[in-house]
């Protein structure tokens, strides 16, 4: 279960410097390796100091839908006399997304000063990390390290002697992809269903038990501490293309490559050199066909398309797809992209939490035509049906599941049209292959 | 996010028939106790649901009728209430299963590194006869999974707690061999 590759001289280890080091993961390990210097220097700054700094740092959540981290939480009156909460969002569901769960196994003192430094930026006394119940093993080392850290005093009634309340637990999920989704994890702390919640009101007016209430990703958080370290400059230093991306990133790859595992680049690196000369190219004997580079909610893209990008928001944006969570998943020219599409369609299906109908119904109705157009039974009205369906099915709900489950499907039809209709015609395409 | 594994036909319609209930949260035990510390970390006792469902299901292997309505009589919450949530998540068993619950990863990226063929290795080595039935033995429950975000390392395989990742179809009777009884 060791952490695979080591560094490649190409990427910049910020967040992954200490993966795949054991002593890392202690209290004295992590203090070794200059751990809650950023806490300490925090906790005598004004919160609204911290939000500046992490303002003109640049720095975008990483989680998905890349929103300025110092805003969001600029949204919180900080002397409004409510108790303000800060939610960790580590609900790590999103295929081809493994990055934030390498965080938590290796550097969890790394969550905790980046929690601590957003709780009190906010104005919170307490925080939530909730961990997707799957992760047994992210779980065990985070509760560790949160005893180490209580029973030291780094965090607690007096976190690190300053006189500052800043508690912090761990809240297992248990099993339900929506509760990634900001307002779903809310009702799931808060012991309900995982429902999403319409917004507005959004949570840092009204959010976990009905007060402000802020949800940063693991990623976003574990590199706050670097950015308080190092200064703003040096973060928005970290920048290769567009200025509004900057910093490193945790990419996730997957699928059908040569080397898959965690890669850690500055944002706007080339994807090209990317997919070849750090993930090692397509297994042997075979190409790249398409890529979804942001986990599975993302449009897919063909290979060409994505040799001209540059890793960053905009970048991704240009080609019609989206950075995303950094979830990179490949496949290369065995893979039969209408049985790929079929199964990513009934994971939404899965796990659609059924409360509006374009959602419930969309993603099902969406699985079966894919299924059967898999299985050879498709038509060509099929096809349009899918499109139609993708209308209803896209900014009409309460949250983002039914869009997420139309970008993939309508962006792979309109790219591998010919693999669809190879289907339906029972023509054999030369891409389809045998077992997919 | 499990495809959850099915009811065994005896459980059906039975839920009181057999030996009386014993509470998982007596008073004075260290299970109550675990609670009560849990509870104080939110400022509502509903908060602590989804934590004292976890105990129920460490300690009993699933969650039963009758342990929902102890849950919901401990947080202030009724019966029904406690089954809405308990049939939200995907992880909650709602019927005992096997002792070793295999969950094999099956969504794209995995589908894509051949993570079919790893379930009907599992089904096959396990005599389990289908997905989410338990093999005669009582032993092993295998279902298909949704993404475990692990997708690095197809194909990841959550047995019980823990994962095993990078699983192929010819390292299923060892893993099966190595989880002993």
């Amino acid at each position: 279960m060791g952490y695979p590759h080591k560094s490649h001289p190409q990427e910049t280890p910020v967040l992954s410097k200490h993966f795949g080091d054991p002593a890392a993961r202690t209290l004295e390990g992590w203090k070794a390796r200059g751990g809650y210097t950023a806490l300490a220097q925090a906790l005598t700054m004004a919160p609204t100091a911290i939000q500046d700094v992490v303002k003109a740092s640049g720095l975008r959540g990483r989680g998905g839908a890349g929103f300025p981290t110092g805003l969001k939480w600029s949204f919180m009156k900080l002397d409004d006399g409510k108790p303000h909460y800060l939610c960790c969002n580590a609900d790590e569901s999103e295929p081809g997304t493994f990055k934030d769960r390498e965080i938590m196994r290796w550097t969890p003192h790394a969550l905790i000063e980046g929690v601590a430094i957003g709780a009190y930026a906010i104005g919170a006394e307490t925080a939530y990390i909730y961990i997707r119940g799957e992760f047994s093993e992210p779980i065990r080392v985070m509760e560790a390290a949160l005893a180490e850290a209580r029973a030291a005093g780094v965090i607690g009634p007096n976190a690190m002697g300053s006189g500052k309340r800043i508690d912090i637990w761990v809240h297992k999920g248990a099993g339900a992809y929506i509760c990634g989704e900001e307002t779903a994890l809310m009702n799931s702390i808060e012991g309900k269903r995982g429902n999403p919640r319409i917004k507005p009101p959004f949570p840092a007016v009204s959010g976990l038990f009905g007060q402000p209430t802020t949800i940063n990703n693991v990623e976003t958080l574990t590199a706050v501490p670097h950015i308080l370290n190092n200064g703003a400059e040096w973060y928005k230093g970290m920048c290769l293309s567009s200025p509004k991306s900057t910093g490193s990133k945790l990419f996730s790859v997957c699928g059908n490559v040569a080397r898959p595992g965690n890669y850690e680049v500055v944002l706007g690196f080339s994807f090209k050199d990317f997919l070849y000369d750090l993930c090692g190219g397509p297994p042997a004997g075979r190409k790249f066909k398409a890529i979804i580079p942001g986990g599975s909610s993302v449009p897919v893209i063909t290979i060409e398309e994505a040799e001209q990008v540059r890793m960053d928001y905009e970048g991704f944006l240009e080609v019609g797809t989206m950075l995303g969570s950094g979830g990179v998943i490949i496949f290369d020219d065995a893979q039969s992209m209408p049985r790929q599409l079929a199964r990513l369609a009934r994971f939404y299906a899965h796990e659609s939490c059924a409360q509006c109908t374009q959602c419930r119904e969309g993603t099902a109705w969406m699985t079966r035509i894919l299924e059967r157009i898999v299985a050879g039974q498709g038509t060509f009205e099929d096809l349009d049906t899918i499109f139609d369906l993708s209308e209803s099915m896209t900014g009409k709900t309460i949250c983002v599941l039914s869009d997420s489950c139309a970008a993939p499907v309508v962006s792979g039809i309109k790219r591998f049209r010919g693999e669809f209709e190879a289907l339906i015609t029972g023509r054999r395409s030369s891409t389809v292959a045998v077992g997919g | 996010m499990s495809h959850g594994p099915s009811a065994p036909a005896h459980a059906h319609g039975h839920g009181g028939e057999a030996a009386p209930y014993v509470p998982v949260f007596t008073e004075g035990s260290a299970r109550r106790r675990e609670l009560d510390d849990l509870i104080s970390r939110y400022p509502s006792r509903r908060a602590a649901l989804l934590p004292a469902l976890w105990m129920v299901q460490q300690d009993r292997g699933w969650i039963s009728e009758d342990a929902m309505r102890e849950v919901g009589e401990q947080l202030d919450c009724t019966a029904a209430y406690v089954k809405g949530v308990v049939t939200f998540y995907t992880m909650y068993h709602q019927h005992p299963v096997g002792r070793h619950f295999i969950q094999v990863c099956t969504t794209s990226p995995c589908l894509c590194a051949g993570a079919d063929d790893v379930v009907k290795a599992f089904l096959e080595h396990t005599g389990c006869k289908e997905l989410g039935l338990t093999s005669p033995d009582g032993k092993y429950t295998v279902i298909e999974v949704e993404c475990l975000g692990a997708c690095g390392f197809a194909t990841p395989v959550q047995i019980n707690e823990d994962y095993v990742e990078c699983v192929t179809p010819e390292k299923v009777p060892g893993l099966l061999a190595a989880l002993g009884d």
